[in-house]
């Protein structure tokens, strides 16, 4: 069955492409062990910066020219934490729907991740070369998030390829579909809301 | 609170919370630094250097036969090895190093030699108003004025926190100017050029400022 459309998809696959250039690129900048190896700083920090824009015009592009109802639509589904996403993040086996509550948590993490790479960024790069800009936390705030996200991704990548009752999901992010009764066992709620739909 | 408040706060709340930290970085950083164990501290990079490195290979100058060359507007040029400018007076000092990118190191430990030992032998002629310093990394260099150069807190550094100077901060020799930001620092330094014109150097080809003050350039 169906479960991220073209938009979502590429989406995702733009963001992804983008964060690990950004990451490998800023582990370069940021580690010493690996400046060293690496130098040449202003080539890795030209290609750090041509990432971030090219990421953010990517990002703006694919929503305006994309699906834009079901972006909403999955925002709202990701914005919505019930009872049931409560008593599933404690550990309990509730049914979840398109998304569950961990699925939603990453999402909303990733969000808000993205946004504040771009903000400390764009005051990282205005303030280097112009002072008024230059922010005391900024570069503190960019190194946090940098830590934050490995971690947040190395538990996505974990799930979406290693695990092996979830990795099917990538199917999903992939081709664009699941199987009906993977769906059943891991989105049972998401999997009877459509079935009431077709009905 | 409904379902979908809870979502969008958590969601906003990180947003106000780092935006906080982009103002208040700094000091929670400190905080950190004198909660944190120095062995866990050092596992974190950004708890202190970052190294810039902007040829495409770092040099690797080997000490026994590095040559620092003193040449230009000065009485006669002068070719010093690292025992050499071990001999010369040795001067030490505990200064904080800033970047022009925004990160700092505190109470760094240099040991080298002043300016007016450095050049008492070569004697920089009536007009040596400019100090080129260029480095092994091509094509690497930074200026200082005389009055720049002769500040008592300036120095060609050997040694660093007790030890000579790593690789990865200039080895053998880096010039310290606490008051103005790191790219004024150059590492491996392997010529210093005396001068009556100005020429800039390799940041300030790239807009950077010359008079490069902590905190009174580059636009502020």
């Amino acid at each position: 069955m169906p479960r991220f459309g073209r938009t979502e998809r590429l989406l995702h696959w733009t963001h992804a492409a983008a964060f690990f250039v950004l990451l490998a690129t800023g582990l370069v900048l940021l580690v010493p062990e690996l400046s060293e190896i690496v130098a040449r700083r202003n080539l890795v920090k030209n290609v750090h910066i041509w990432t971030a824009l090219a990421w953010a015009v990517a990002v703006v592009l694919v929503i305006l020219a994309g699906d834009r109802r079901r972006l909403a639509e999955d925002w709202r589904e990701i914005e919505t934490i019930g009872r049931d996403d409560r008593r599933w993040l404690r550990g309990r086996r509730v049914p979840q729907g398109r998304f569950n509550a961990g699925q939603k948590v990453n999402a909303l993490l990733t969000a808000a991740f993205a946004l504040l790479f771009a903000l400390s960024g764009f005051f990282l790069w205005l303030g280097e070369r112009d002072h008024r800009f230059l922010l005391d936390g900024a570069g503190m705030v960019h190194d946090v998030l940098t830590y934050a996200s490995i971690l947040l991704v190395s538990g996505h990548l974990y799930l979406a390829v290693v695990h092996p009752t979830t990795r099917h999901a990538l199917r999903g992010m992939t081709r664009g579909d699941v199987r009906v009764d993977w769906a059943e066992r891991h989105h049972p709620r998401w999997v009877s809301e459509v079935r009431a739909r077709d009905e | 609170m409904n379902d979908r408040a809870i979502g969008r706060a958590a969601f906003l709340g990180l947003l106000g919370a780092g935006v906080a930290g982009l103002f208040y970085g700094r000091d929670v950083t400190g905080l950190l630094g004198r909660i944190v164990p120095d062995g866990v501290t050092s596992l974190v990079p950004s708890s202190g250097w970052r190294i810039y490195t902007v040829a495409s290979e770092m040099p690797d100058l080997d000490p026994a036969t590095y040559r620092l060359r003193i040449d230009g507007l000065v009485e006669r040029p002068v070719t010093y090895t690292l025992d050499d400018l071990r001999s010369l007076p040795r001067a030490e000092q505990v200064s904080d190093f800033h970047c022009v990118t925004g990160w700092s190191v505190r109470d760094v430990h240099w040991a080298g030699v002043r300016f007016e030992h450095l050049l008492a032998e070569a004697k920089p002629l009536p007009g040596a108003f400019w100090y080129r310093f260029v480095s092994a990394e091509v094509p690497y260099d930074d200026i200082l004025s005389f009055e720049q150069v002769f500040l008592p807190d300036v120095m060609l550094a050997y040694e660093m926190d007790g030890k000579p100077l790593a690789r990865a901060h200039g080895a053998p020799v880096r010039v310290v100017m606490p008051r103005m930001y790191g790219y004024k620092y150059v590492k491996w330094v392997d010529r210093i050029d005396v001068r009556r014109e100005f020429r800039p150097g390799f940041w300030e080809q790239r807009g950077y400022d010359s008079d490069a003050w902590v905190g009174g350039s580059n636009g502020r």
